[in-house]
């Protein structure tokens, strides 16, 4: 093992780290004294510069890739190299995917938003811990949207949950944050052992814990049987990660009594890389032409057969997404808590996003896609760039929302939907942002949640024709239409009726300047969509 | 210049809800001037565009990985269309005069909501139209719900639902002929060359042509329009009745009927009569034509006799639509453009001119108010309007009406004679709310009479002056020189019957 080509393929990973070393070493070496708002604003910009540094390792670097032996010898009979190394997944530890890194850099900046919102709370007197705790749980997240192998992404998630499960109950007065924590960890314990059950299957029935040969060895081999009872185990341990249906019954608990910065960090950043799992997972296993080896795939007969699509995989997931958007947007409906509100509209987004990877597989013409590989034009690249999207624009509205929310609260003291009544006249600004964001949620153009939906659904019925997934497209439309239906419930309370109470409401400036970004960027990148959408695609190899 | 239509009226919008709260007369004025200034530059649009075809005005990629367009363009259809919409949003502004709460932010709303009428109207992309039009769903949610009046939640929410639900199926609808056409091009133009297969034209059609004639209020889908058009302030009304309805009837001609024409073709068996979905969509026109008519005669309030009248008239465009022949088609953009200044003139004068002084609308209150000699001009004006909307020669709306039913007769006569019906009771209704609201004896009760003594209503002001003369002079005008809009219709419909090219 090459250590020093570890150092450089975690490189993100250790500054943020270090970054969470330093903020505790700062906040309680040196600021005991200090008052909690010099404390807070200290571990903040720490943590803060350790995820711009990191985002700029990235923006250098790329997602390094490492492998864990001699990646050449794998493969055998092919002419070298026909793709460069670090896109090669074959025998990889860590994957260097283009599509990771735009993920790495997603959460990192996402990271950094909630960071900053936390600089207007009081929740906790314990600022530092608290920061240290969002930066080691970012650095797992990185972990999982890099990982190709087995273990790598159980770690990887184990580091990811565990911060999440502490933040969720670090609102210490807080009988809610507790039983908030509680719930979530509970779930989280048996959902992380029904994963390591299934990842238990596939290497007993493979051999290997790497990704790439597990779905080398069952296409050699047949599909046995028991892959389905693995595929279930994960899917299960997977879709509480993304807060699918049925697996989705801590969401609205955890939304609800978690401290704000920590729900929008779980509402966004670990949303962002479970996708970023999944998306590898349907990669490895369901994509016959993924942008990682599509052209190998089409030139190599050999190969070629390798890719063969794995229906079982692919019925579990449109199961799970179909539940999720009817279940999630239904249950919306009737919520008074603004918070349990977004938890069920996050579940029916997960099953949007989920709708995606399940179709990912369907992609079968092998043939044509090489003319476009590494193009935006194939398929299989399409569809990846438009669950990233979908996801990375997502994390960034719902932050937004919990930033809102959390000012509401802040003054009101509750998130019920009455506790928006009037927030027009109570401050302007704040109820614009609120109009922005939810309206982007409800997927209304020209603002980028209209433009995710779409990239998603166009790329579904690019890469499957027929009665299936179109119907389930049909569905979702649908769907997101009864949708605007709770977004405006809040909306109705923001601007159309009566205030109880006018007094105005004050937010921090640098909370607002950020919500104030953040709705910006919605707007912006909702007019002009190539922007994100070139810039997704410029991680990508020109071939 | 056409597209600054667009932009101007974004850019206005914009303005009003920057602009500091209390300032309402400045907030007006610059609502006046945004929206004169855009009636301007369609002006100049369709001067400059007579006896031309289709004139392309920006087209820059937008969306390169899709190959969407920021495509702008305008044909004959689309510069009368840009028309209308420039003539409604003054007659809007003008009567919308009065709105002392939040002034700024209901001009906002109003202005976004132009802006994407204008947009929907000049787009050749298809999903850029379909971006426009979803645009201005939203504002007509906030004019209805915050400055409306009775039900004004209800109503407003169900509108709003309606909207997205028909959106939602055109939505699908587009993505699926996106794939199944696999081109990189969205352009209105190029997908009229896809040649989609008559199988899947066949369910496509049905599916996008529902999606936008429910907000054309199509029967049985309309039931969004009556209350939502009562519950709006006047200056909404206005423009759902003037311009809204529109769009669901535009994009039925320009998505549906010119990206799916084989949708129209005969099923190849026929069950009752009806053979094709043209069949299915007439019978409804024609459904929605009489039942409006015959509803509007039993309203007792003025507003909704006004309400389900323009489901009527709205019935005509969808039944001149499906005739797919020259002279009907005309006749259903010819309606469109008078039934926007009409139903614009009529709502103007029932939901501003009469309500603001009377403050009911309760045709058994009014009564006994006796208008026609406490509001005369309210009460001219409406009998202009009336005959207007009745379809009297001299007017619009006759020019449109009399090609719609030519064009029915052509296609199938019998479509013309049911619709017959529905002319008849559409002058019954008219003259039962004219006669009854202004012209009528009968005497309020003793008490009500010592109350009305030496109690006024407000003089009318020269904004609700300008505004209906505006729209009056513009039916008779167009009535009595329907030449100088059909010339435009005229070519663009036969490029676009044509097929393919539009």
């Amino acid at each position: 093992m090459n250590y020093e080509r570890l150092f450089h393929a975690t490189l993100p990973e250790t500054l943020l780290e270090l970054a969470a070393l330093l903020v505790l070493l700062v906040d309680l070496g040196f600021l005991r004294k200090a008052s909690l708002k010099t404390r807070i604003v200290s571990s903040v910009v720490i943590g803060a510069g350790g995820c711009l540094f990191a985002v700029l390792v990235l923006l250098r670097n790329g997602a390094e890739a490492f492998p864990l032996g001699n990646w050449m010898s794998i493969v055998k009979g092919i002419e070298r190299p026909i793709i460069p190394p670090d896109f090669a997944t074959i025998g990889l530890l860590l994957g260097g995917g283009p599509y990771v890194t735009v993920l790495q850099i997603g959460i990192l900046i996402l990271t950094i938003l909630t960071l900053i919102l936390l600089v207007d709370t009081q929740f906790t007197r314990h600022a530092g811990e608290f920061v240290a705790v969002v930066l080691m749980a970012a650095s797992g997240g990185l972990l999982v949207a890099g990982a190709q192998d087995l273990l790598v992404i159980f770690v990887g998630l184990e580091l990811l949950s565990l911060g999440l499960y502490i933040m969720t109950a670090f609102m210490k007065g807080s009988g809610k944050s507790a039983e908030a924590a509680l719930k979530y960890y509970l779930f989280g314990g048996m959902s992380a052992a029904f994963l390591l059950f299934g990842f238990s299957y596939f290497y007993g029935l493979s051999g290997s814990t790497n990704l790439w040969e597990i779905q080398r060895s069952i296409s050699m081999s047949g599909t046995n049987p028991l892959f389905y009872v693995a595929w279930v185990l994960v899917v299960a341990g997977l879709g509480f990660k993304i807060a699918a249906v049925p697996f989705h019954l801590w969401a609205p608990d955890t939304y609800e009594g978690a401290p704000t910065p920590a729900a929008a960090f779980i509402a966004s950043v670990s949303k962002v890389a479970s996708f970023g799992l999944l998306l590898t997972l349907s990669l490895n296993w369901l994509s016959p032409g993924g942008p990682i080896y599509g052209k190998e795939a089409v030139v190599e007969p050999y190969l070629r057969a390798v890719y063969k699509t794995w229906p079982g995989l692919s019925v579990i997931m449109l199961v799970v997404a179909t539940a999720s958007m009817v279940l999630g947007n239904l249950a919306a409906l009737t919520q008074v808590s603004v918070r349990r509100l977004l938890a069920y509209s996050a579940i029916a987004h997960a099953g949007y996003i989920s709708l995606g990877i399940a179709t990912h597989s369907s992609y079968v013409g092998l043939g044509s896609a090489w003319i476009f590989y590494g193009s935006a034009l194939n398929p299989a690249i399409r569809m990846n760039n438009a669950v990233v999207y979908y996801v990375l624009t997502y994390g960034l509205t719902t932050i937004g929302a919990f930033g809102v929310v959390s000012v509401v609260e802040r003054a009101t003291g509750s998130d019920r939907l009455d506790s928006f009544l009037g927030l027009h006249k109570r401050n302007p600004l704040l109820a614009a942002v609120l109009l922005v964001l939810f309206l982007s949620l409800a997927g209304i153009p020209p603002l980028v949640g209209f433009w995710a939906k779409f990239n998603l659904f166009a790329a579904v019925l690019g890469v499957s024709a027929g009665p299936v997934p179109f119907a389930l497209v049909a569905l979702a439309v649908a769907l997101s239409a009864v949708s605007l239906y709770y977004y405006l419930q809040v909306l109705k309370r923001a601007y159309v009726m009566h205030a109880i109470d006018e007094t105005p409401i004050k937010a921090h400036p640098v909370t607002m300047a950020v919500l104030v970004a953040i709705a910006a960027a919605v707007v912006i990148l909702g007019c002009f969509p190539a922007l994100l959408q070139n810039w997704i695609q410029s991680f990508y190899p020109v071939l | 210049m056409l597209a600054w239509t667009i932009y101007l009226s974004f850019a206005g919008a914009l303005a009003e809800a920057l602009l500091p709260k209390g300032r309402n007369a400045l907030a007006r004025w610059l609502a006046l001037a945004v929206a004169a200034a855009g009636l301007a530059l369609a002006v100049q649009g369709f001067v400059a565009g007579m006896g031309q075809g289709r004139l392309t005005i920006v087209d820059v990629p937008w969306v390169p990985s899709m190959g969407i367009h920021f495509l702008l363009a305008a044909d004959g259809i689309s510069r009368v269309l840009v028309l209308l919409t420039g003539l409604a949003a003054v007659a809007g502004v003008l009567f919308s005069w009065n709105i002392e709460l939040r002034t700024n932010e209901f001009f906002a709303f109003f202005l976004a909501l132009i802006g994407g009428v204008y947009g929907v109207f000049l787009s050749f992309d298809l999903f850029l139209l379909f971006v426009f039009y979803e645009i201005a769903i939203v504002p007509k949610y906030f004019l209805i719900a915050i400055w409306g009046s009775t039900r004004r939640e209800y109503a407003a929410m169900k509108l709003a639902l309606y909207s997205f639900a028909g959106s939602a199926m055109v939505l699908i609808g587009l993505l699926a002929a996106y794939a199944t056409a696999g081109s990189h091009s969205t352009g209105l133009v190029a997908l009229g060359h896809a040649n989609f297969p008559i199988s899947f034209q066949m369910w496509c059609f049905p599916l996008v042509f529902t999606g936008f004639a429910i907000l054309a209020g199509m029967w049985p889908f309309h039931t969004w329009a009556p209350t939502g058009h009562v519950a709006a302030p006047t200056a909404a009304s206005m423009l759902l009745a003037g311009v809204v309805m529109k769009l669901g009837a535009y994009g039925c001609l320009r998505v549906g009927i010119a990206l799916f024409p084989h949708g129209l073709d005969s099923w190849g068996f026929s069950f009752i009569g009806i053979g094709s979905w043209r069949d299915v969509f007439a019978v409804l026109a024609v459904i929605g034509i009489v039942y409006g008519a015959l509803v509007a005669l039993a309203q007792t309030d003025f507003k909704f006799v006004i309400g389900y009248s323009s489901v009527s008239h709205m019935g005509f465009v969808l039944l001149g639509l499906v005739t797919l022949n020259q002279i009907g088609v005309t006749g259903a953009v010819m309606q469109m453009f008078s039934h926007g200044i009409i139903a614009g003139l009529l709502f103007a004068i029932v939901g501003r001119i009469v309500y603001e002084r009377t403050h009911t609308r309760q045709l058994a209150e009014l009564e006994t108010m006796h208008l026609s000699k406490r509001l005369p001009f309210a009460a001219w004006g409406f009998v202009v309007a009336g005959m207007a909307s009745m379809g009297l020669p001299g007017f619009s709306g006759f020019v449109a009406e009399l090609q719609v039913l030519v064009g029915a007769w052509i296609a199938k006569p019998w479509w013309a004679l049911a619709t017959g019906v529905g002319i008849v009771v559409g002058v019954a209704y008219t003259w039962r709310a004219m006669q009854k609201v202004f012209f009528s004896d009968a005497l309020p009760s003793a008490h009500v009479l010592e109350q009305e003594h030496g109690q006024h209503f407000a003089a009318i002001t020269w904004p609700e002056v300008t505004g209906v003369v505006m729209l009056a002079g513009v039916s008779l005008w167009v009535g009595l020189y329907p030449r100088i809009l059909l010339d435009s219709i005229e070519r663009a419909v036969k490029a676009l019957l044509a097929g393919g090219g539009q």
